[in-house]
């Protein structure tokens, strides 16, 4: 163990913008009634606030965590011999800053008391709730004792100490961030739920294109929009790769065509981000031969063809508004290339109960998520193939 | 016009139509040569479906981004020809570009960069002060841009000294006597932007001291980055030059290692040129369609000198405005232009804010 007075000195360099270092470590019921009431307050002044308009992701949080979403979770979980494991230390993603905070509600939800380590990086949005939390806290006492969001710079020895403290850990922010916090000791008994570097595709039935009416496509085109140029594809859930069943020339067309319209409207194109994806066309132009002909609709769109299925065709990643295409003959045809990396399937036109089905049927060792084009960022209890409440607290057996 | 031919014109007298002329005959020709004899670059082509026999204007001409540099190995020559490679000078982690010469490139390199410093200095060599420590020439397997920059500009000057040690500390007695040597003659001053800035300009000031020279005149480059952080702009910059080294006629130019040679010159009106060998194009980042005279965006630089490598025509990530063609008050032809800065949040790049401390 550490000297005490080491600990005062990494304490030092640490910045809590909730909390403090005096943290009430022990558990709590899973969705405990002053939970369940913090987050219906939290939900409720999101929702009054003008400042959610600006921040979808905010309102994504308010919409989430709203009094009827946590009693009809709570209802589904009438559990009573589950308890929080104790303390959870987070390590907050910077690719979707909101993730941090819905990170601790799920583990708050749990039973948890949490420690959140905020990206070094500042988000307008993440202060902005960090702010509001810290002010509501004042009325829960028990979430505040149990509360600590902090900031840091990358520092071995804090990390460190905070990771053997803990009981279960939250690791996202990808594969490089997930082997270096896997170096550090734990309790033996500390559960860590990591989320690495992850995959996902979206399929389309291109017949369902040409049957369904223009104002359909137009509220289409807006759910692709959110799943990808809203986040510019930066979420590990947004689809990277466009699989075409029953694939038609005409049935393209139109969806891109509506959804360049609704982007153009919508998607502030960065200086940068356009270089970018010029750079990407040209690398893959060099490296993957697998690549049939690229379209730019100016510099809002690429569609890069895909020749034939392998196994690369997962490190073909673009953002912006890049993506990946490929004609399916049918759905089975690409499951030899899932592997573990394969996260979330967003359709449109198939019933996805076949994937699920087929999942086992060919024991695919990925997907976790097949939701319609829309929800792709929806994140929620059960992610990444975990159940989360689950995994953050503890069963206890009587007999 | 061949190159051999276009060389042996003046700089910066030849008017846009027949500049076109000759850059676009040239710039087609290298287009094909790049296409023949770079696999990556003919790839990148192919997917653009670039049709080199349709190409009718400069504007047409296949551009690749500058960051492609840094990760693959572009070359147009075999291995066994290439002489040098010049590498941009990142810190520390930083990725850095390669480019790969060979005896043609380089000559055709050293003969333009000397006709538009010679149209500035004179033909005849001048006593040759430079702002930098002579360490950064020591290693001459790998060039950096900042070192290849030293030694390009060497041949310029007769006496050559170093003014800074190994320490980057001004070298006082060296210096005074250089001054001592060269009374009444025009000295040749060279170095980069933020190394005089921070090596020369503030360490003479905070020490208050500073040196009497008659007749100066003083190139530098390297980009104005760390500079501009201290809020400090061109007309401040040069004030204080000034101020600690004497009469100075202080000239900047922007150059990058991808087309080494070919730089542009800012003229005493403040306006970066176009030589007769270069051009540029400013695109609008929607669509890379090119904007009228007078409004910003993403600068592509073309330059008939890249040979051994396919850097003829390339995309920065800098930003700038084509201000005028051909009617400069200073009277040089040619497209006139200022840069603006790096573009927001892009990979960040450094070819020549070289000093890191550790």
């Amino acid at each position: 163990m550490q000297k005490l007075e080491d600990v005062v000195i990494l304490m030092k360099n640490i910045n809590y913008i909730i909390g403090s270092n005096n943290i009430e470590t022990s558990a709590l019921e899973p969705f405990s009634d002053c939970v369940c009431d913090f987050l219906a307050e939290l939900s409720s002044d999101l929702m009054k606030s003008t400042v959610i308009r600006q921040y979808p992701d905010l309102s994504a949080i308010a919409f989430w965590a709203r009094t009827a979403n946590i009693k009809k979770m709570k209802e589904n979980y009438i559990q009573n011999n589950r308890i929080g494991r104790g303390l959870c230390f987070h390590i907050a993603p910077s690719n979707i800053p909101i993730n941090a905070i819905f990170s601790y509600i799920f583990s708050l939800l749990a039973g948890n008391a949490n420690i959140v380590r905020l990206s070094s990086k500042d988000f307008p949005q993440v202060n902005i709730i960090s702010n509001l939390i810290k002010e509501i806290l004042v009325k829960y006492p028990d979430i505040e004792a149990r509360t600590a969001f902090i900031k840091y710079e990358r520092d071995d020895e804090i990390s460190a100490y905070f990771s053997q403290c803990s009981d279960c850990r939250m690791i996202w922010g990808g594969d490089k961030t997930i082997s270096i916090f896997k170096k550090y000791e734990t309790k033996p008994r500390c559960v860590d739920i990591t989320f690495p570097d992850r995959y996902s595709v979206c399929i389309i039935n291109a017949n369902a294109i040409l049957n369904t009416t223009d104002d359909k496509l137009i509220r289409l085109a807006e759910n692709f929009y959110n799943d990808t140029y809203l986040m510019d594809q930066n979420a590990c859930s947004s689809p990277q790769l466009i699989y075409w069943l029953n694939d038609n020339k005409e049935a393209r067309t139109k969806f891109w065509n509506f959804v360049m319209t609704y982007a153009n409207q919508k998607y502030i194109l960065q200086d940068a981000i356009a270089v970018d994806k010029y750079t990407k066309m040209c690398e893959d132009s060099i490296l993957y031969d697998n690549l049939g002909e690229i379209t730019i609709d100016t510099n809002l769109l690429y569609r890069a063809e895909i020749k034939k299925l392998n196994e690369n065709i997962a490190n073909l990643r673009g953002k912006g508004g890049y993506f990946y295409e490929y004609s399916l003959k049918e759905t089975r045809e690409f499951y030899n290339i899932v592997d573990e990396k394969y996260q979330t399937i967003t359709y449109y036109g198939i019933d996805p109960e076949i994937i699920k089905e087929d999942i086992k049927r060919y024991h695919l060792k990925g997907i976790d998520r097949i939701v319609p084009i829309g929800q792709a960022m929806n994140i929620d209890i059960v992610w990444d193939g975990h159940n989360l409440i689950n995994e953050l607290s503890r069963e206890i057996s009587i007999q | 016009m061949k190159l051999e031919e276009f060389n042996q014109l003046e700089q910066f007298k030849i008017n846009k139509n027949e500049k076109n002329k000759i850059l676009l005959e040239n710039l087609i020709e290298l287009t094909q040569i790049h296409f023949e004899n770079c696999q990556s670059y003919k790839k990148i082509l192919e997917k653009l479906n670039t049709d080199i026999t349709k190409i009718k204007d400069i504007k047409d001409i296949p551009y690749i981004p500058v960051r492609l540099f840094k990760d693959f190995e572009l070359k147009s020559v075999p291995d066994s020809n290439i002489v040098k490679t010049m590498t941009s000078s990142g810190t520390t982690g930083q990725k850095v570009s390669k480019i790969y010469l060979d005896k043609i490139n380089t000559l055709n390199q050293t003969k333009v960069l000397a006709s538009i410093i010679t149209s500035i200095i004179g033909k005849q060599r001048l006593p040759l002060l430079l702002l930098d420590t002579e360490m950064v020439k020591k290693d001459r397997s790998m060039f950096s841009a900042r070192g290849a920059g030293i030694i390009g500009f060497s041949v310029f000057g007769k006496n050559t000294t170093y003014a800074l040690t190994d320490n980057m500390q001004i070298d006082f007695e060296k210096v005074e006597k250089f001054i001592q040597d060269h009374k009444n003659e025009t000295i040749l001053m060279f170095g980069y932007t933020y190394v005089i800035w921070q090596f020369i300009v503030k360490e003479l000031e905070k020490n208050n001291k500073k040196f009497n020279f008659d007749n100066i005149i003083l190139f530098h480059t390297g980009g104005w980055k760390k500079i501009k952080a201290e809020a400090v702009d061109a007309i401040e910059y040069n004030k204080r030059v000034q101020g600690v080294l004497g009469n100075v006629k202080v000239y900047n130019y922007y150059g990058m290692v991808e087309q080494l040679g070919s730089i542009f010159v800012e003229c005493e009106y403040g306006h970066m040129h176009c030589s007769n060998h270069s051009d540029i194009i400013i695109r609008n980042s929607k669509d890379f369609s090119s904007v009228e005279m007078g409004k910003k965006g993403l600068i592509q630089l073309l330059s008939v000198l890249p040979t051994s490598y396919p850097g003829h025509s390339i995309l920065t990530e800098d930003e700038g405005v084509i201000l005028g063609e051909d009617d400069c008050p200073c009277g040089r032809k040619g497209k006139y232009f200022k840069i603006l800065g790096r573009i927001k949040n892009a990979e960040i790049r450094g070819c020549s804010d070289t000093y890191e401390k550790h």
